[in-house]
């Protein structure tokens, strides 16, 4: 899996329904473009389906469909994030990743050299990761049918032996942890969209998280819930958690990391950052006699540098998560209704 | 950023609690109405009410730009979003709220309607330029705090020679309002409103000065005290109400003074006189007809004036039977006195503009005043 340069065949065009069409236009596309960055083993089978053995333990599978708009945005595009989108899905059931597939469709008139920088980064982001793309399905949609394109990914991974993480394990007394600053995605994309473009220097934490999680659950076999809080932020994925596990959740304000580009974006949107997407963090909850290891394991990956305990699971019948605000009074931090952002993933 | 956790400092905050609490009788009751959503934002979202006695209350008034929309008007929107080759540009607040028989913009956008969202109307001047063959119609509500820019983009408008762009004018005035609250009767089998003091606006003074309010203040024996949006405004204004009221004055105070001057801003005054001009009267959700409370589009801008440009039909326009918005607004009613909270209006299928708004009192109830009854010790009416 080793990089290769952009294709000076791809510097201009556009797709047309030709690439899309099953005959030879086709066959090159696939064969110059995606199996040129994302050449695998596996993928150079070139079967419909991937084989490939499996270690023992449990299969992980999920999938994930990108429809993010813009494209392209600061630390990322939507190469990268379908990629990071189906691992950190499957590192937050506790899994390592095997393998990747991606289902591409595309717009006419989609220029090819946006499609071949999109691959290209997909083919980055697989690498770092060490997960291979070992399958993929490419369509082509009329123009004014699609938004250029269009990216699910599917992934398998395998889940070690005694590690049991579900959404629904919460219990009272456990401890909320939370592995960096919230809202940097969610305000990096707002910021090139049309109609709101800011100066910023904010930057998407579009990452892979499943290096991080090995670290964690090495240490911790016993983590009760993993979960990534994409879109809906912080606050949504909190309210899952607490209904899943029909507990309450109590946060504290100032505990949670909220850097001072997006504090100082949200405040001038009129946005919370509790509840604007990441690509790159993860919550977690564990017991509170594990809180100061894993805390210590998680700052010391990369990902997790700015880890912070954030909160605690309490008994509440009504599922609601309430949060210590730093002003001495507290709020209910609710489900969000409809859309803050659209598109963001 | 600077500026932004100054103003929600606890240990502060902890010590305008005490000198609010030492100012309170604690033999008589307070009603503050909170003029603005969001003052009303505030108090819930930092939990201003936990910080204060329990005699001291705040009832939530009707300065949600969303919330005071009556129906007709919101219908009238879907309809010119629905014309063909129409786009309809709005804040985005507007998108939820239910027009007659539940139907909202973001109900029209799924049928086919071209709505888009925007945060100024530079944006909606954007999306005309960038489609000279549609029509692009910016739906235009909210206080004074909006209006000067409104009146700006359809200058420009007219300077650049677009002529795919109006606006759908329902700008309301804010002193009008405040004294309709304390003048008008009260509905049959109502209890009267007994508001002891106003936080006043706070944007909006910054563009129409205090001096608007003072009539209201000397008329009707409120005090008025124009509050800062941040928590710490609303405790420190909450603190100078409450001294009013126990020394007897009412005169319009400014706690705001880093924003808000007793002229206000005298260009954006201008500019809106030049190109809006008063309406005899306009409906409010909750107030009904207040005259001299709304702007329309002068005559000489009537090619940016999309009721000019475009004719709407009549329509039969009604809000959900037994929806406590109207009472709400007036400050009569409390959002769990409504038969519909938490029942079938909830923020995810609101009936009501109330619960759509995060500056609307049922939004701010459902968020936060359901937990307080459970979490916190009981306080008499106010949860």
């Amino acid at each position: 899996m080793n990089s290769v340069d952009a294709s000076p065949k791809y510097r201009t065009g556009a797709v047309d329904m030709t690439h899309g069409g099953g005959g030879r236009a086709m066959a090159e596309l696939i064969e110059d473009l995606f199996h040129r960055h994302l050449k695998n083993p596996i993928l150079d089978q070139r079967h419909d389906a991937a084989v490939f053995d499996v270690p023992p333990g449990r299969l992980v599978m999920s999938t994930d469909a990108h429809v993010i708009s813009p494209l392209f945005f600061p630390g990322g595009d939507i190469g990268s994030l379908s990629v990071h989108g189906t691992l950190n899905d499957i590192a937050m059931a506790g899994a390592r990743p095997l393998s990747l597939t991606a289902s591409f469709i595309l717009e006419e008139g989609f220029p090819l050299a946006d499609l071949e920088r999109i691959v290209m980064s997909m083919a980055r982001a697989a690498r770092e990761a060490g997960v291979p793309v070992v399958s993929g399905d490419t369509k082509v949609v009329e123009k004014g049918k699609g938004d250029g394109v269009f990216i699910t990914t599917a992934g398998v991974g395998v889940l070690p032996d005694g590690v049991s993480i579900s959404p629904a394990a919460a219990r009272p007394g456990q401890v909320v942890l939370l592995s960096g600053s919230i809202g940097d995605h969610g305000v990096a994309i707002l910021s090139k969209r049309e109609n709101l473009e800011f100066e910023t220097e904010i930057l998407s934490d579009s990452a892979a998280l499943h290096g991080l999680v090995a670290d964690m659950i090495a240490a911790v076999p016993g983590i009760a819930v993993l979960r990534d809080p994409t879109r809906g932020g912080l606050a949504t994925a909190l309210n899952e958690i607490a209904h899943a596990s029909g507990v309450g959740v109590m946060l504290e304000e100032d505990a949670i990391p909220v850097g001072p580009d997006v504090e100082g974006a949200c405040e001038l949107l009129g946005l919370d950052p509790l509840y604007v997407a990441n690509e790159g963090k993860l919550i977690c909850i564990c017991e509170a006699a594990d809180a100061d290891l894993l805390l210590e394991i998680m700052r010391a990956h990369p990902l997790g540098r700015l880890s912070e305990k954030v909160g605690e699971i309490v008994e509440d019948a009504d599922r609601m998560v309430v949060m210590q605000t730093g002003f001495g009074g507290s709020r209910v931090v609710d489900w969000l209704s409809g859309e803050q952002l659209p598109r963001i993933c | 950023m600077k500026y932004i956790r100054e103003f929600r400092d606890g240990g502060l905050a902890r010590k305008l609690a005490a000198a609010i609490a030492r100012e309170a009788d604690p033999d008589r009751h307070y009603n503050l109405m909170e003029f603005c959503g969001g003052h009303t934002h505030a108090i819930f979202r930092y939990g201003v009410q936990d910080l204060v006695p329990a005699n001291v209350e705040y009832v939530h008034g009707p300065g949600c730009p969303v919330c005071v929309l009556p129906v007709r008007r919101l219908d009238d929107a879907v309809e010119l979003a629905l014309k063909e080759g129409v786009i309809l540009t709005t804040y985005g607040d507007m998108m939820r709220v239910p027009g007659t028989k539940q139907k909202s913009l973001i109900r029209a956008r799924a049928e086919g309607a071209d709505i888009r969202m925007v945060y100024s109307t530079q944006d909606a001047l954007n999306v005309a330029r960038d489609n000279p063959d549609r029509q692009v119609v910016f739906f235009a509500i909210g206080f004074e705090t909006t209006t000067p820019p409104t009146a700006v983009a359809i200058l420009q408008a007219q300077a650049e020679g677009l002529t795919n762009f109006t606006v759908f004018c329902n700008h309301v005035l804010t002193p009008p309002a405040i004294a309709h609250i304390v003048n008008a009767p009260s509905e049959p089998g109502e209890k009267p409103v007994r508001i002891d003091g106003f936080l006043g606006p706070s944007h909006v003074s910054s563009v129409i000065g205090w001096a608007p309010y003072e009539p209201a203040a000397r008329d009707f024996e409120k005090p008025v005290v124009i509050a800062g949006f941040e928590p710490l405004d609303v405790m420190q204004s909450t603190l100078m109400l409450i001294r009013q009221i126990n020394e007897g004055r009412h005169v319009v105070e400014n706690q705001y003074t880093r924003v808000v001057t007793r002229e206000g801003n005298r260009k954006a005054q201008s500019l809106v006189a030049q190109v809006l001009e008063l309406r005899k009267t306009f409906e409010w959700r909750g107030l009904g007809y207040v005259s001299d409370s709304a702007l329309r589009i002068r005559d000489a801008y009537a090619a940016f004036d999309a009721e000019k440009r475009f004719t709407v039909s009549p329509k039969d326009s009604r809000e959900v039977k037994s929806c406590e918005c109207p009472a709400i607004l007036r400050g009569v009613k409390k959002p769990t006195e409504c038969k519909l909270f938490g029942t079938v209006c909830t923020p995810d299928n609101p009936m009501g503009a109330c619960m759509v708004s995060s500056e609307g009192a049922c939004a701010a109830y459902w968020t936060y005043g359901r937990k307080r009854g459970a979490a916190l010790p009981a306080r008499g009416a106010a949860a």
